[in-house]
């Protein structure tokens, strides 16, 4: 039998139930792509609506209306408005939240007017009849003219009718409108119909309120002239347009439903908003939150993942003395592996963040943080909703930058991308954990606290206060293309839905493990060659010289990796890092840090010659060991272990976050002045603290 | 006349005009038309943002964009 595909697109409000509506359609059938061009996340997915018909349905970031404001909102509207899109659907599914019938209809009696086929799926129905709102569903279908389900998307319910609607849809023509804007703007409308070679005057509406002043397009320019001929002010006639637009909806809406009751949730709301929002407590709170959070990602994903480093290590082992040695082995187990080791080893914390922004943003406290933070990071040029990429970046930048895009003004959302890789990640723990080790005596504490922790407590907050630092600069130099708006919506509090959180977990786990996955084996194959080949026969020399002896494995590796290219690098940038207290030694760890900077910790065990036994433990005793041949004294003094320590917190030593910062940012500029800029803070704060304290 | 960022919480008032049109595109939108009640239900530490509750839903925003926001008594 032969299948029938039809495109579909998922569209509605921010908060409208939509994410969970997908999921529920298409399961993990999912694939996170991006649109052509622009860094927008692209999700897509299918299911069978009937037994020969397939839905391929893309979901389009919330919007509350067809009128762009954020780069997330323009691309729901231009695959919707563009039929040259390849995603253009042959029917659009309208997610409407039923508490909140009025705004949730706008945007699809929008659509009904561009003459697409739709359906209008209306979500939570039961929390509107707990309000005391009564919708008529079939008088709502009757007033708009087209298909109404209502469906319940997180008890999954409704989904068989929904997709039998869709097929309907489909068979069915899309000739009505819901409100005629020539009504409001005749001529011009009829002049732009021509001149678009167009019959839908609702497209030709928002072809002038979306025209671009200047543009090179030959459209754009015409529709130029053409406004200045009617004196016609988009932002004016899409104000109009509005205003006429919610009148007609009024209509509909008091002739669908009615209101029986007050409304008994927003007390429960409200009684929360008392406490989670109030000046004191609510910061309390808030704090406390962030405590969970942090002990979720450092205590309780340590167990998963020292189960990943040992499926890794035991994988290495494996593949190290089943392969026949040689080069292919090698790269397989030291570029190959490792890298991809070094990848999967974060999967356990970022899944745990996840989790958690999750789960505050479908309980609806995420918009609350914003709300009480708003104020105090609009002084360092960020906004409420700098937050969450600021908290996330404590994990790992990578989903942090992505985390931004919901932030409209284009500025707010350069220089949150550009301070967050300066929060401590999470790669950033174990170099901190070792040096830490080294330098604070463990029995020593400050009252009850461990003397160690304060330390590493303190450089959390100083890559805290550096990004905000950085951030209030940036302020006054980045020039704002737009104005700054803090409009959100604050949802009333609901118990989240597992299922939402799970699929954003997977989601941002194959984002994580993909893009940035692809970055960093590459750059450890790069790295792997740098510290596994040399110039000329020195790597012969010092095999033949070794021969025989005892422990030659380690000296060999130690003294390899000395005359690699690696080692050529480190040793040639020394002079350079040698007022920091630096040697080339550690020059190579920096270098090969830029894979991950966790990678430290590797690099210095086998360039110390560790050998294979390399925890942390073993890793110290012998870097204590080390003794500095100008002073005869230990190599790893305070002076030194501070100024590393801040080099690490500062650096933008990563490949992977310049890498995202690229795709958000659609530029090499802005990942290369963050690299520039994180370097010179680096080095300079580096210099001083180790000239200090020397 | 008054503007909805100098109004007091709890108080119902309706809108009557917004005086910015970047900031009313979008307003507007999202249902706060004029004639529609609005309620200030609280506002955040420093007074700033505030939340209002509109058309049956709650919004958060600054208080100079509400100072562009007209209301009237009910």
């Amino acid at each position: 039998m032969e299948i029938t595909k039809i495109k579909v697109v998922l569209a509605g409000n921010p908060n409208s139930g939509k994410s969970t509506l997908f999921n529920a359609l298409t399961g993990l059938r999912q694939k996170v792509g991006n649109y052509p061009g622009i860094t927008v996340e692209k999700k897509t997915g299918s299911c069978f609506l009937n037994q020969n018909t397939k839905a391929e349905i893309t979901d389009v970031p919330g919007a509350y209306s067809l009128y762009p404001k954020s780069i997330d909102e323009k691309v729901a509207q231009e695959v919707i408005c563009n039929k040259e899109d390849k995603s253009y659907p042959e029917v659009i599914v309208v997610v409407a939240d039923a508490t909140n019938l009025r705004r949730s209809i706008f945007l699809i009696t929008q659509i009904i007017d561009l003459k697409m086929k739709v359906v209008l799926a209306l979500n939570m129905v039961d929390l509107s009849l707990k309000q005391g709102i009564i919708i008529n569903v079939s008088k709502l279908s009757q007033k708009l003219q087209i298909p109404v389900v209502a469906i319940n998307a997180r008890k999954q319910d409704g989904i068989k009718n929904l997709k039998e609607a869709i097929i309907e849809a489909n068979l069915q023509g899309s000739e009505n409108s819901f409100f005629d804007i020539r009504t409001l703007f005749k001529n011009i409308i009829e002049e732009t119909n021509d001149l678009r070679n167009s019959e839908n005057v609702y497209g030709s509406f928002l072809a002038l309120c979306m025209q671009e002043v200047n543009s090179k397009n030959k459209l754009h320019s015409e529709l130029n002239i053409l406004s200045k001929k009617h004196q016609f002010i988009p932002s004016r006639a899409q104000a109009q347009e509005t205003i006429r637009r919610y009148k007609k909806i009024d209509t509909v809406v008091d002739f669908c439903s009615t209101k029986t009751k007050i409304n008994a949730n927003r007390s429960i709301t409200k009684w929360l908003d008392d406490v989670l929002i109030h000046p004191v407590f609510g910061y309390f709170i808030f704090l406390g939150v962030l405590c969970l959070i942090f002990q979720a990602i450092f205590s309780w994903s340590a167990y998963p993942m020292d189960l990943i480093d040992g499926w890794f290590t035991g994988l290495s082992i494996w593949v190290a003395s089943t392969l026949p040695p040689g080069v292919f082995n090698d790269l397989l187990v030291k570029g190959v592996l490792a890298g991809l080791g070094g990848i999967v080893i974060f999967v356990p914390q970022i899944a745990f963040l996840f989790a958690f922004i999750a789960f505050l943003e479908d309980t609806g406290y995420m918009a609350r943080v914003g709300f009480i933070t708003d104020k105090i990071l609009r002084v360092f040029g960020l906004n409420g909703r700098s937050i969450i990429p600021l908290l996330s970046g404590a994990a790992c930048a990578i989903p942090a930058i992505m985390s931004a895009r919901t932030i409209a003004s284009w500025k707010e959302r350069m220089i949150t991308i550009m301070v967050t890789p300066l929060m401590s990640c999470s790669a950033r723990l174990p170099v901190y954990t070792l040096i830490i080790a080294m330098i604070i005596p463990s029995e020593q504490s400050w009252g009850p606290f461990n003397l160690q922790g304060l330390v590493m407590m303190a450089f959390y907050l100083l890559g805290f206060l550096a990004a905000l630092g950085t951030a209030f600069i940036m302020k006054f130099i980045l020039k704002a293309k737009e104005r700054s708006f803090y409009i959100m919506e604050m949802p009333s509090y609901k118990i989240p839905d597992w299922r939402t959180v799970i699929y954003t977990i997977i989601e941002k786990v194959k984002v994580f493990l993909f893009d940035a996955g692809k970055v960093i084996i590459a750059i450890s194959i790069i790295l792997w060659f740098l510290s596994s080949y040399g110039p000329g026969n020195r790597f012969e020399k010092i095999e033949t010289k070794w021969a025989g002896q005892e422990n030659a494995e380690t000296h060999i590796a130690a003294e390899k990796l000395e005359a690699s290219y690696a080692g050529i690098i480190g040793k040639s940038i020394e002079p350079a890092i040698k007022p920091l207290g630096f040697d080339w030694k550690i020059g190579i760890a920096l270098i090969t840090s830029f894979a991950a900077r966790e990678v430290f910790v590797g690099t210095m065990s086998t360039i110390y010659s560790v050998g294979d036994n390399s925890n942390i433990r073993t890793i110290r005793e012998k870097l204590e060991s080390v003794k500095n041949p100008d002073t005869g004294k230990a190599f790893f003094t305070t002076a030194v272990g501070i100024s590393l320590m801040l080099f690490y917190a500062f650096a933008m030593q990563c490949m992977s976050t310049l890498a995202i910062v690229r795709r958000e940012t659609n530029s090499w500029t802005w990942p290369a002045v963050q690299f520039v800029y994180m370097g010179a803070l680096a080095y300079l704060s580096s210099f001083i603290a180790y000239q200090l304290l020397s | 006349m008054q503007k909805l960022s100098d109004i007091a919480i709890g108080k119902e008032y309706i809108i009557d005009s917004i005086n910015d049109d970047e900031l009313a595109q979008k307003l507007l939108e999202m249902g706060c038309t004029p004639g529609e009640k609005v309620v200030v239900e609280r506002k955040a530490p420093f007074n700033d943002p505030i939340a209002i509750v509109v058309s049956g839903f709650m919004l958060s925003l600054r208080k100079q964009d509400a100072s562009k926001i007209i209301v009237k008594k009910l």
